[in-house]
């Protein structure tokens, strides 16, 4: 039987160590809602999320109340809209309306965030696809809680180049038309390279075509608690840290898990997968970087900060998977910058650059994220900064994304509050020198070779 | 059999499992097991209670224990008892 001492235990994870369950995400397929007669797709659109998704919050709230376990989100991810618009969507306004129904949809059922305004060109691009692209920025700005992602590349097909060139200029005028908020609605905004069908953390979760009609995913956290478990074992050897991420890791899924199967049965909707993921909130005590330091560095970013991460990820993993039935998703530690006090203070200490991030995304989930540039940053910049993190999630088979925050207006030395938990971030430099004739030359990146591994 | 795991931790004081256990009585929750320490004055008490007979719903019980506990000035909790057995038992 249970006894007091770990009670005791798991109830201080939650308490004191922000241990929480950081999303319950409903994935809903609208392929069924296809019609050429875009009134109808999007009461059809309408229908089908807010009678799918009627009880997702209050379920999720009797949760969090009989488990004591904070569920600190709770979401819907859809099929690429750019898929379901397709046939009924003439132009980009077209595309912006659906946005707005999706809009009203999430209002309706009380979800945080719906994720599903995306694409997959990860080889080209057809003509809808291009019109919902050059959508974005408006139905960024024109609704409250849709995300927008895009998958520009994968292993198999290389990098959609054409795609990259032009989200450069996509995510500037996504940050133009939400310059009056220091540009937010780039924060509601990711690129892929191998995006999974089963995310359910934002910007990035959309419904995949692999997925069943409707499904429950759901994704844990808890940095707080593998700190804490880590400052118990300071000077011992990587044997006795790597065991002790594990065993956390293990304890923290294994809640996940028991939430996903309980929200499954309650809703009647299949589990998909636990998405293994060390999610950092602005929060003190919830940091990625924090459990960098614990493990011996003295911010995130000076050296062997690749190879703690890496240490990090796996062994989150390693525990993860034996807790859970289905794990999937991006499944990883996050190392984003303005929700992570910890990363924050290293960019501010002059520890972190966007070059060292960009290496430590060789080894975790899952990219450049939540890092804000200066406004007057080019296109083809940008454009350059996608293609080299596509790059690397082509070439070692894992997902990569670019999250970044052109903040109009703004320079280095400047900084930017998003609120919430979206944190605050200093505005990092970017490398000016052009790669502007690289990104212009159009087409794309031919896949990989999977042999000769060097 | 739906077990529930309740916990009390503050300053000790006089009644307060008496409080706790006469709302359960009234309530049709069967008290299985007691344990209970105090450290340095601190009250740590953890039950595991049987809910198949409760007369409310788990989650009215959970905010009127809190509710109770407001009251005598200790933090109450009730929780399935589920997150803690997948916690620490494969």
């Amino acid at each position: 039987m249970i006894n007091l001492f770990e009670v005791n235990e798991t109830n201080k994870m939650i308490e004191k160590e922000n241990l929480d369950v950081r999303t319950i995400t409903l994935g809903i397929n609208l392929m069924d809602c296809i019609d050429s007669d875009l009134k109808s797709l999007r009461e059809k659109i309408y229908g089908k999320i807010t009678k799918a998704g009627k009880h997702l919050v209050s379920t999720g709230k009797d949760i969090e109340k009989e488990y004591g376990i904070p569920i600190v989100n709770k979401r819907i991810s859809v099929t690429p809209i750019s898929l379901v618009g397709g046939d009924a969507c003439k132009n980009s306004e077209d595309f912006v309306t659906l946005a707005e129904t999706l809009d009203e949809a999430a209002k309706k059922v009380g979800v945080h965030f719906i994720g599903g305004y995306s694409a997959l060109v990860s080889k080209g691009m057809t003509k809808a696809e291009k019109d919902f692209i050059c959508s974005i920025p408006k139905a960024l700005s024109v609704t409250d809680r849709v995300c927008s992602s895009l998958n520009l590349g994968s292993t198999k097909t290389g990098i959609n180049m054409d795609g990259v060139r032009l989200m450069g200029d996509i995510l500037l005028e996504t940050a133009k038309a939400s310059k009056e908020k220091d540009s937010i609605g780039c924060a509601k905004l990711v690129v892929f390279c191998n995006a999974p069908d089963d995310n359910p953390f934002m910007a990035g979760a959309f419904h995949g075509l692999s997925e069943a009609d409707q499904v429950i995913h759901v994704g844990v956290s808890g940095p707080g608690v593998v700190k804490n478990a880590l400052e118990k074992v300071r000077g011992e050897n990587f044997e006795v840290l790597c065991e002790t991420i594990k065993r956390t890791a293990f304890k923290v899924t294994r809640v996940g898990q028991l939430v996903a199967k309980e929200a499954s049965k309650r809703l009647g909707i299949p589990f998909g997968i636990i998405d293994l993921s060390l999610a950092p909130t602005p929060a003190v005590g919830d940091s990625v970087a924090e459990i960098l330091c614990e493990m011996g560095l003295e911010y995130a970013g000076a050296p062997g900060t690749t190879a703690a991460l890496a240490i990090l990820n796996d062994q989150v993993k390693k525990g993860g998977v034996m807790a859970s039935s289905y794990v999937g998703g991006l499944s990883g530690a996050f190392i984003p910058v303005s929700e992570d006090q910890g990363m924050m203070k290293a960019v501010e200490a002059g520890a972190l650059t966007l070059e060292k991030l960009e290496a430590m995304t060789c080894v975790c989930s899952v990219g450049l994220d939540m890092i804000a540039i200066p406004g007057d940053t080019k296109a083809s910049t940008i454009s350059g900064i996608i293609a080299d993190e596509m790059a690397i999630g082509m070439i070692n088979q894992k997902t990569t994304a670019v999250r970044i925050i052109p903040v109009i207006g703004k320079g280095v030395g400047d900084s930017v509050e998003f609120g919430g938990l979206l944190g605050t971030a200093p505005i990092m430099p970017v490398n000016t020198f052009s790669c502007a004739d690289f990104v212009n030359r159009g087409g794309r990146i031919p896949a990989p070779i999977h042999s000769f591994k060097n | 059999m739906k077990k529930a795991i309740i916990t009390v931790v503050g300053k000790d004081t006089v009644g307060i499992i008496a409080k706790v256990c006469t709302y359960l009585a009234n309530n049709r929750i069967n008290i299985l097991d007691i344990s209970q320490t105090i450290v340095q004055g601190y009250f740590n008490m953890m039950m595991i209670a049987d809910m198949d007979s409760s007369l409310k719903p788990f989650g009215e019980v959970v905010s009127e224990l809190e509710q109770i506990g407001e009251e005598i000035g200790v933090l109450v909790k009730c929780q399935r008892e589920d997150i803690f057995d997948k916690m620490h038992r494969i």
